[in-house]
């Protein structure tokens, strides 16, 4: 996976609750089996018009949050759809960071898997940030995974906690199924026992003779 | 003192990763809608599955629900790609395959009980939110990103982190024209889009297990929708009848060894959890949904809330609706039976019930996907197909079909009432304005022409019959 240790960046402010998955890259957008080409469809509904053209009034559209790396939003962001194409298509677009009071489940999950960290912070914070970039678009928000830090643009600073799994993952870069692979051994030992206290849970192939 | 999900998480963990551990998974189910991204990306990377026989790949999101449909026959641009690339992946490496034309095929997460691939205790993963559905018989059952399902290809297991855990009680009995739909719906109402995250939640209470199966996969199919990622019911007799002779299920000796242990899972009296929430069934209505979040919901008798927040407002504009609106009597454009939330044979039962004998309202669209290809069969066996086609409802093939937009804009701009699970902005289409609703509700608004209670046709048989005019609506239409 993509490694991440800290981004200094516009901010983006998005403060709305329940955004969804399929706000961030509609299922028509889905196609293909490529691990890329989303970014070009982030937030689409939101973001063009009927007629293609760029939504003036979307704040991705308005310099200097066309080129943020870091979001702002409110609760439950990433709720919904499984989608791993939500975070590509954010990653894709530029962002580096998410910071919000929470997430859904399986979203939080594959921005650690695409090299972009989902910050959680209370909504105060989160207000606090996004009043400070509302006076000043162009100033910087740094978040800083290895730190556990966020700070915003007059540096004041947010602490926040990381599950450390994910967070170790994430700055190493690692590739998870190497990772996992390396445990062979006791995979393996586990599934022999396994078989024995729940042989259900073990089917022949259909390929196999 | 453990609960379910704590005896079925501790079976499963083959090392702790100290926040995470390491979980042996039971079955992988693809399909080509992500399924594809994860072969694709695992072949690319030169590894090969782990665990074939673990492995079910079913083709039906993307694949057409057009009655004569062709093995690659899609709505969406990229679905002849993406099916042949999971078809072809499945079958070369020896996954268990369904197939658009197999007798089995229908949407993963009806099938999967369907054919006992789902079990009592099993860790089963799938990419799709809505794979929790299975959690109806007792599977500990959840939705995972593209890479995780390549993790899980490549090594047959899946770091986690231990979720909180949460019992949802429903207490008391349904009334007559109430549905596990509506609980589920109403629990959402009742603890928000964000209520359940970070928990894994059980259901229980005497109107859960007066539920039968289908029933609480409904209930199970929604926990994504207040952002559970994990619901289940513990089995019970009830789950064991059901399984019982399931193509997957064990057999002979082998059954009655896993009975017991399934019976075993069950949550001890006394276990605790980290949160309890109660909802009571007695009083329960009918439930429609308003907004562009599934919490944003309320009683078929109820009306359109005045906006507490932000969100509402922008909801009220997008579903174009004015607060103070009764729900009932609202004109639609397209009454939806389909999905994995609510086409299964019971749901179809109930909207036939409703429908026999009437006709859909003029000018009202009409359509009915059953969940799976069995399911159709089922109903065709003991003629509902006949009841919905008199009725004047489409009667399609089995698939995921209209319940996200994949490139048919036949719901486009329109009003739609539909026993779906999401009503987000653009979910059907492209501003398309969709209420959720039990298969009965639908039904009713079919045949009224706007959204209508079920309960008013079915349980007062002094009413009006019969579509055209909205004859049992509340209110005029708005």
């Amino acid at each position: 996976m993509e490694a991440f240790t800290r981004v200094t960046g516009i901010a983006a402010p998005l403060v709305r609750i329940n955004i969804d998955t399929d706000q961030i890259i509609p299922t028509l957008f889905l196609g293909g089996t490529d691990a890329k080409g989303y970014g070009a469809h982030l937030f689409h509904g939101w973001r063009f018009l009927p007629d293609g053209r760029p939504n003036p009034e979307f704040v991705l559209n308005q310099p200097p949050f066309d080129r943020a790396q870091v979001l702002l939003a409110d609760r439950n962001f990433g709720c919904g759809s499984s989608r791993e194409r939500a975070p590509k298509a954010l990653r894709e677009f530029g962002f580096r960071a998410i910071v919000a009071p929470s997430y859904g489940g399986i979203f939080f999950n594959n921005c650690y898997r695409n090299g972009m960290v989902p910050v959680e912070l209370p909504i105060e914070a989160v207000r606090e940030i996004a009043a400070e970039v509302d006076a000043n678009p162009a100033a910087q928000v740094t978040v800083d995974l290895e730190a556990l830090k966020v700070i915003s643009p007059s540096g004041k600073v947010y602490p926040f906690t990381a599950p450390t799994t994910l967070r170790g993952m994430l700055l190493a870069g690692v590739d998870e199924i190497e990772l996992t692979l390396g445990k062979q051994s006791e995979i393996e030992g586990f599934r022999e026992k396994d078989r024995a206290r729940r042989p259900w849970a073990y089917l022949p192939s259909e390929s196999d003779p | 003192m453990k609960t379910f999900f704590e005896k079925v998480w501790q079976d499963h963990v083959i090392t702790s990763l100290g926040d995470a551990d390491l979980l042996q998974v039971d079955r992988l189910v693809l399909h080509e809608l992500s399924g594809s991204q994860a072969v694709r990306a695992l072949a690319e990377a030169n590894r090969k599955p782990m665990a074939k026989e673990q492995v079910f790949t079913v083709i039906e999101h993307l694949i057409s629900t057009r009655p004569g449909r062709g093995p690659t026959e899609s709505a969406s641009k990229s679905g002849p790609i993406m099916i042949e690339t999971t078809r072809r992946a499945s079958i070369d490496w020896g996954f268990h395959f369904i197939d658009y034309n197999d007798p089995r095929q229908g949407i993963a997460h009806v099938v999967a009980p369907e054919l006992g691939i789902a079990f009592p205790g099993a860790t089963l993963v799938c990419c799709d939110s809505h794979t929790s559905t299975v959690g109806g018989v007792g599977a500990l059952a959840w939705g995972i990103g593209a890479s995780e399902a390549e993790h899980v290809l490549a090594t047959q297991t899946l770091a986690q982190s231990r979720p909180k855990t949460m019992r949802v009680t429903f207490d008391g009995k349904l009334q007559p024209g109430v549905y596990a739909k509506d609980m589920i719906l109403a629990l959402i109402g009742q603890v928000g889009a964000q209520g359940g995250i970070g928990y894994a939640v059980e259901y229980a209470g005497e109107a859960v297990r007066a539920l039968p199966i289908e029933g609480r996969l409904t209930l199970c199919n929604m926990a994504i929708e207040f952002q559970a990622k994990y619901g289940f019911v513990p089995p019970d007799e009830v789950t064991l009848e059901y399984l019982r002779g399931r193509e997957f299920s064990p057999k002979g000796a082998a059954w009655d060894a896993a009975a017991a242990y399934w019976l075993s899972l069950a949550t001890d009296p006394g276990a605790s959890f980290d949160l309890e929430v109660r909802v009571d069934c007695n009083t329960l209505a009918p439930q429609v949904t308003w907004g562009t979040s599934p919490q944003q919901v309320t009683s078929i008798e109820g009306t359109v809330p005045r906006p507490a927040e932000a969100a509402d407002e922008k909801a009220l504009g997008y579903m174009r609706l004015e607060a103070g609106t009764p729900l009932a009597g609202l004109k639609v454009d397209v009454a939806y039976i389909g999905s994995c939330t609510n086409a299964r044979l019971s749901d179809l039962r109930a909207a036939a019930d409703v429908l026999r004998g009437r006709k859909v309202a003029p000018g009202v669209t009409a359509i009915c996907v059953p969940g799976s290809t069995p399911v159709k069969a089922a109903a065709e066996a003991e003629g509902l197909d006949r009841v919905f086609i008199d009725a004047g409802f489409e009667w399609h093939e089995s698939a995921c079909g209209f319940c996200g937009h994949i490139g048919d804009n036949r719901f486009a701009d329109l009003r739609v009432v539909s026993t779906t699970n999401r009503n987000f902005e653009g979910r059907q289409g492209p501003k398309t304005r969709t209420h959720l609703a039990s298969p009965a509700t639908v039904a009713a608004s079919a045949v009224a022409g706007c959204i209508a209670d079920a309960r008013v046709l079915t349980l007062s048989p002094a009413l009006p019959q019969g579509g055209g005019r909205n004859a049992f609506a509340r209110r005029g239409s708005a």
